[in-house]
C-alpha cells in the first residue's frame, strides 16, 4: 500500500490548484521570464525537487511523493538491493509515478513481489526492474525519477524517464 | 533495464487539427478511435487544442492523454504531418478504454521522419543475382502472370497453390477479401488453397453454422445484462481486451457469475476475481482436450434436471430424430435434442474422471448456467475459442457448446449468446468457395509430398504460423532453392527464357513462389517475386468486429513507397493475367480476367460488397462514424443505415440454409483426444506444451518484431513454467530452453509461473525467435481443422539466459490489489 506520510517536494510544490489553471503560459510567468526574450529550451528543464533524506527510508516501505509538481503523485523506494538505475549509497533507491500510464489510476505498492499495481484495469509493473510493464494494457513502462543524493544525504528528483500520465509535458 | 522512451513532452493537436474515424486493425473487439493529423509547422496550445479542453490540468483518471505510442509523424498527401491516434470516448465498443496493441497504432506506422517501421516493403522486389532487387510493378507482375499463365494452362489450376486472409482489419477487410476472392474463386476456381491460419480453406466452426446459428449473432451489451459469462478455451482481458473490461466487467459488476473452462489459469481469471468475488467465479481447469465431456455432461444434466427452455425448443429447433446423418463432411450426426442427447448422454462422475475436476464443480456449473433463479430462466452467454476451434475434435466439441446454448434457450435474446470471441476482426466478401469441396485440402500436405508448382501467398507467414512447420519450411525452401537456381542461372536471358527456365524447375519438383505482404516475411526468403501492400488508414478499410459492427477506418496518410491495397494489388494481377492469357492464344480463358477496372479501394467495395448490400456506401459509413452499424444493414432511414442488434431474435435459425429455419443438436461423441498422433505423442513425452497468447503482441509480432517496447519486454518468446519443474531440469528465469518431440524442435525463454501445473508449459504463438509450430504434429480432424493446443514434448536446457532475458522480469503476470 502507498505510505500516507508526506514528504517535501521542493520548490515546485506551490505551483497547482488554480494557478495552473492559467494556461501555457504559467511557467514563464511564474518564474518572471519574458516569453519573447528566451527561445524555449529543447528539452523539458525539470524542476530540482527534494523528496526525502537517506534516513527518512526503510527497506521495502514506499514514501509517497510529488515530483515534478503537486499534482503528479510518486513513490520512493529503498529496496534493499541494488538495482540498475537506483541510487544512494547502496545503490537501492527508486522513485516513479504512481499514475498508471495506461488510463492514470493511482496505483498502489505490493510489497510482497515489489510490484505497482493499477485497480482501473489490473496492469502492474516491477520497481525492481526499470519500472518494466510486467502485465498490462499501458504502451510504455512506468516514469521513473531521475535522482540525486547530496552529500547531506538529501535525495532529490530532477527529471523523468517517460511522459507522465494525464500531461503533454512532465512540466506544466 | 526496462525501456526508457526518454520523452517527456509531445506536440499538441491544434483546434483545427483533421480527424478521421479509425477502428483499430488489430483484434476482432475493433475499438474506436480518432485520428487527428496537422501540418508539421503548426501546434495547439494547453488552452486552445483539438480536444477542447485545459491540458495545462493534470488529467485526472480515464482523462485524455496522448501516449508517446500514440504519437508519429507521417506522410499525408506528400507532406509531412503530425499523427495523434487517440481512442474514442463516444465508440460503444470500447467508451475510450486502450489496449497494449491499438495504443500504439501511430507509432507501427512507417515513419521516415521518426524511423519506425521501415521495415515496410515500399517496391515490389524480384528475386534476380542471388539477392532481391526492387522493380517496377510492371516488370514484377509480368513475371508472375507469365509463370502462372503458363503453369495452370499446361497443368490446371489445381498447380496453384494458394495461401490468402480471410479476415478483416489490417490487411483483410471487404474490399480486399473481394479483390482476392474475385481473382482466385472468380476468375478462376482454385481448389488448393489455405488461408492464414489453418491448413485448409474451411470454417473454423462448421458444426455450429451446420446446426443453423451464425458463430456471431449477439451484440456486446448482452455480457451487461446476463446472469452467467461462461469463457471456453479463451483468455478475453488479454486477447479481447476492451470486451473484457468494458463489457464482461459490467456484467460482473451487475451480478453475473463467471465460468471459466481452461487448462490454464490465466490473467482473465484472476481479473474475474478481483471484479466479482472468488466466490463468483469458478475455473474449470480441465485436463487438455477433454472440454467435449464436460459440456456433454453438462447439457444432460441440464436437460435431466427440466431446466431447459422448452417453449424454445419446441419452436426453433428441429423435433425429428436426425437431420443430417454423420459422414464424410458431417463428423457427427446432427438433429432433434432426444437425437442429440442419446449420444452426448455423460453422467457427471464421467466428466469428472475424464475432466479430472470435481463433479461438485461440474454441478455447480451447470446450476450457474440454467437453474432457474426465482422461476425465471436464467441468461448466459457462452463464448469459446482458440482452446476448442484450435483443440481437439473441433467440429464435434464446438457442436457440445452450441448443444446447450440451444437447450437453455440464449441464443437470439438479450443477455444470451453463443459465440467464437475471434481473433482478427471479420471481413469477408467472395465469390462461392463451393468448388473447394468438403473436405478441403490439406494444402500443406500437398505442399510437402511435392503437389503445386506455383504458390501465392497473401499476408501468411507459415513459418510462424502453421503446424507441423519444421517439416514445412524444410520442403518449402528446398523446392524454392531450385527456382532461385534456376533464376540465377537464366539471369542474362531474356524474359521469355527466364520463364522457360522457371517452368523447368517447377516441372522438376520446385515450386514458384509470390509473396504479398506489408513486410518481407520468414516466409518471404524463399519468395522469388515479392509485392508490398499496405494497412488500413495507408487505405479506406470497412470491416466488422465481434458483434458485426461494420465501420469505415478511413485513410489518413499516403501509402508507404510504392505500396497498394490488396484488392489494387489483385486487380493488377487479374490485368496481367488477362493480357498474357490473351497474348498466349487463350481468349476466352483471358475473357474470365475481366472486370478487374479499378481504380480506388472503393471500387473495389462497390464491385464487390455494395454489390450484395446496395444501402451500404462509404459516405453512408462515415457518416455512421465509429460507432457504425451493426450487420446485416436492414435499410436506409432517416439518414442512418439500420442494422441488426442480434442474429435469430425470431427464433428462426439460417445459417445451415435449412427451408424449416430449425436449429439441430449435435451428437457429439466422446473420442478421447481425435487427432491421429496425439495421445501417442502425449504418452511419450513430459510436458503438455499449450499454444498461448498474450496481450503485448498482435499475432505473429509481424509488426512487433521492429517495437523496441515490445522486445525490450519479450525479446524471446516467453515458455510458462512451474519452478518445480524448471529446478528438476536445472533452469533458471530467462534461460534459453528447446522444446523438442519426433515433429521438431523450438526454442523460448524460461518463465516461472507459479499457477502453471506441473508437467504443463505455455509457450506463446508464433513468434518470429521460435515458432511453436515447429513441434505439433500434422494430426487434423475429418474437415482438415488443425488441433494446434495439443502438444506434448520434451524440454532441456539451451543457454544461460542472455544479457536481453537477464534484464527482463520474470515476476507474475497476476494483478494483486
Amino acid at each position: 500500500m502507498r505510505c500516507k506520510k508526506m514528504v517535501d517536494v521542493g520548490r515546485r510544490q506551490f505551483l497547482r490548484g488554480s494557478a495552473m489553471a492559467a494556461a501555457g503560459a504559467a511557467a514563464t510567468t511564474v518564474t518572471g521570464t519574458a516569453a519573447q526574450a528566451t527561445p524555449a529550451n529543447a528539452q523539458v528543464d525539470y524542476p530540482s525537487g527534494k523528496l526525502a533524506n537517506l534516513a527518512d527510508l526503510v527497506v521495502n516501505e514506499p514514501l509517497d511523493i510529488e515530483y515534478p509538481d503537486a499534482d503528479s503523485p510518486g513513490v520512493l523506494i529503498k529496496l534493499g538491493e541494488a538495482v540498475e538505475g537506483g541510487v544512494g549509497p547502496d545503490g537501492d533507491i527508486v522513485a516513479y509515478s504512481v499514475l498508471c500510464p495506461h488510463k492514470g489510476y493511482q496505483m498502489s505498492y505490493n510489497s510482497d513481489d515489489r510490484t505497482m499495481n493499477c485497480p482501473g484495469h489490473f496492469s502492474r509493473f516491477d520497481v525492481e526492474a526499470g519500472g518494466q510493464q510486467v502485465w498490462g494494457h499501458a504502451t510504455q513502462n512506468l516514469p521513473q525519477f531521475t535522482l540525486r543524493v547530496a552529500e547531506n544525504g538529501d535525495i532529490f528528483a530532477e527529471g523523468a524517464s517517460d511522459l507522465i500520465f494525464g500531461r503533454p509535458s512532465n512540466v506544466l | 533495464m526496462a525501456y526508457k522512451r526518454q520523452i517527456d513532452r509531445l506536440p499538441i493537436p491544434p483546434a483545427d487539427a483533421k480527424v478521421h474515424n479509425v477502428t483499430c486493425h488489430y483484434c476482432i473487439v475493433g475499438c474506436g478511435y480518432k485520428a487527428y493529423t496537422w501540418p508539421r509547422n503548426k501546434q495547439g496550445t494547453l488552452s486552445d487544442n483539438a480536444f477542447g479542453i485545459d491540458l495545462g490540468e493534470q488529467q485526472g483518471a480515464d482523462g485524455t492523454w496522448v501516449a508517446p505510442s500514440m504519437y508519429n509523424m507521417v506522410k499525408q498527401d506528400g507532406k509531412d504531418v503530425h499523427l495523434a491516434v487517440v481512442p474514442d470516448k463516444e465508440c460503444v465498443v470500447n467508451s475510450g478504454l486502450v489496449s497494449i496493441r491499438g495504443g500504439r497504432m501511430a507509432e507501427n506506422r512507417p515513419s521516415k521522419v521518426t524511423g519506425t517501421q521501415n521495415q515496410r516493403l515500399s517496391d515490389p522486389i524480384v528475386w534476380r543475382n542471388g539477392v532481391w532487387q526492387p522493380t517496377s510493378w510492371d516488370d514484377a507482375l509480368d513475371l508472375v502472370a507469365r509463370v502462372t499463365a503458363r503453369i495452370i494452362t499446361e497443368g490446371s489450376e489445381d498447380d496453384l497453390l494458394l495461401s490468402m486472409f480471410d479476415h478483416g482489419g489490417s490487411a483483410g477487410g471487404y474490399e480486399n477479401t473481394w479483390g482476392t476472392g474475385k481473382l482466385y474463386f472468380g476468375s478462376m476456381k482454385i481448389k488448393n488453397a489455405r488461408i492464414h491460419n489453418r491448413p485448409g480453406y474451411n470454417s473454423e466452426v462448421h458444426s455450429s453454422r451446420d446446426m443453423g446459428v451464425d458463430e456471431l449473432q449477439y451484440r456486446y451489451s448482452d455480457y451487461e445484462v446476463t446472469d452467467t459469462i461462461m469463457i471456453v478455451g479463451a483468455n478475453p482481458l488479454e486477447t479481447q481486451t476492451n470486451l473484457f473490461l468494458n463489457h464482461m466487467r459490467k456484467g460482473l459488476e451487475n451480478g453475473a457469475k463467471f465460468i471459466m473452462v481452461d487448462p490454464r489459469r490465466t490473467v482473465t481469471v484472476n481479473a474475474a476475481e478481483e471484479v466479482a468475488g472468488a466466490e463468483n467465479v469458478l475455473h474449470l481447469a480441465i485436463d487438455p482436450g477433454s472440454d467435449m465431456a464436460l459440456f456433454n455432461a453438462l447439457f444432460t444434466y441440464i436437460v435431466d434436471q427440466g431446466w431447459t427452455d422448452s417453449e424454445f425448443i419446441k419452436n426453433s429447433t428441429f423435433q425429428s430424430g436426425e437431420a443430417v446423418p454423420e459422414d464424410a463432411a458431417h463428423p457427427s450426426g446432427l438433429g432433434s435434442l432426444e437425437y442429440a442427447l442419446a449420444t452426448c448422454r455423460t453422467s457427471t462422475a464421467e466428466a469428472a474422471e475424464i475432466c479430472k475436476v470435481d463433479e461438485s464443480d461440474i454441478i455447480k456449473a451447470a446450476e450457474w448456467l440454467a437453474k432457474p433463479k426465482d422461476g425465471e430462466r436464467k441468461k448466459a452467454v457462452i463464448a469459446y475459442e482458440k482452446g476448442v476451434i484450435w483443440g481437439n475434435d473441433n467440429y464435434r466439441t464446438v457442436g457440445s457448446i452450441v448443444n446447450i446454448a440451444l437447450a437453455t434457450g440464449n441464443i437470439g435474446r438479450e443477455g444470451g449468446g453463443c459465440c467464437r470471441l475471434g481473433g482478427h476482426q471479420e471481413g469477408y466478401y467472395r465469390p462461392s468457395d463451393a468448388h473447394v469441396g468438403r473436405p478441403a485440402t490439406y494444402v500443406d500436405q500437398l505442399l510437402i509430398s511435392g503437389g503445386g508448382k506455383v504458390q501465392h501467398i497473401w499476408a501468411c507467414d507459415h513459418y510462424k504460423t502453421t503446424l507441423n512447420a519444421a517439416q514445412y519450411k524444410s520442403v518449402h525452401r528446398k523446392r524454392a532453392a531450385m527456382v532461385k537456381d534456376a533464376m540465377d542461372a537464366s539471369a542474362a536471358g531474356t524474359r521469355e527464357q527466364q520463364v522457360d527456365a522457371i517452368v523447368a524447375a517447377v516441372n522438376a519438383g520446385g515450386l514458384f513462389v509470390v509473396d504479398v505482404d506489408i513486410h518481407h516475411s520468414q516466409i518471404g526468403q524463399n519468395a522469388h517475386v515479392v509485392l508490398p501492400a499496405c494497412e488500413s488508414n495507408e487505405m479506406n478499410l470497412t470491416s466488422m468486429n465481434g458483434e458485426r459492427r461494420l465501420r469505415l477506418s478511413e485513410k489518413y496518410m499516403d501509402r508507404y513507397g510504392n505500396s497498394l491495397p490488396d484488392c489494387l494489388i489483385a486487380a493488377k494481377l487479374a490485368q496481367n493475367m488477362e493480357r498474357v492469357l490473351r497474348e498466349m492464344g487463350h481468349d476466352d480463358y483471358a475473357d474470365q480476367f475481366k472486370g478487374f477496372d479499378w481504380e480506388t479501394e472503393e471500387d473495389a467495395f462497390m464491385d464487390g460488397y455494395h454489390g450484395g448490400n446496395p444501402d451500404v456506401t462509404y459516405d453512408r459509413l462515415r457518416a455512421m462514424g465509429n460507432n457504425g452499424v451493426q450487420e446485416p444493414v436492414q435499410g436506409f432511414e432517416n439518414g442512418k443505415l439500420v442494422g441488426t442488434d442480434r442474429l435469430y431474435m425470431d427464433g428462426k435459425f439460417t445459417r445451415h440454409g435449412r427451408d424449416d429455419k430449425k436449429a439441430l443438436f449435435c451428437a457429439a461423441s466422446w473420442r478421447g483426444l481425435q487427432a491421429p498422433g496425439k495421445e501417442q505423442e502425449r504418452a511419450n513425452h513430459k510436458f503438455w506444451v499449450n499454444n498461448v497468447r498474450a496481450n503485448i503482441f498482435w499475432q505473429n509480432q509481424f509488426l512487433d518484431k521492429d517495437n523496441d517496447f515490445i522486445q525490450d519486454r519479450f525479446p524471446y518468446p516467453f515458455i510458462e513454467m512451474n519452478a518445480d519443474d524448471m529446478v528438476e531440469i536445472g533452469v533458471n528465469p530467462g534461460d534459453l530452453v528447446e522444446i523438442h518431440n519426433e515433429n521438431g524442435s523450438t526454442q523460448g525463454m524460461a518463465y516461472p509461473t507459479d499457477t502453471a501445473a506441473r508437467g504443463q508449459v505455455a509457450m506463446v504463438f508464433g513468434s518470429p525467435a521460435g515458432s511453436q509450430g515447429n513441434v505439433v504434429n500434422p494430426g487434423v480432424n475429418e474437415l482438415v481443422l488443425p488441433d494446434y493446443k495439443h502438444t506434448w514434448g520434451n524440454i532441456r536446457k539451451l543457454a544461460d539466459a542472455t544479457p536481453a532475458a537477464r534484464s527482463v522480469s520474470f515476476k507474475s503476470k497476476e494483478y494483486t490489489s
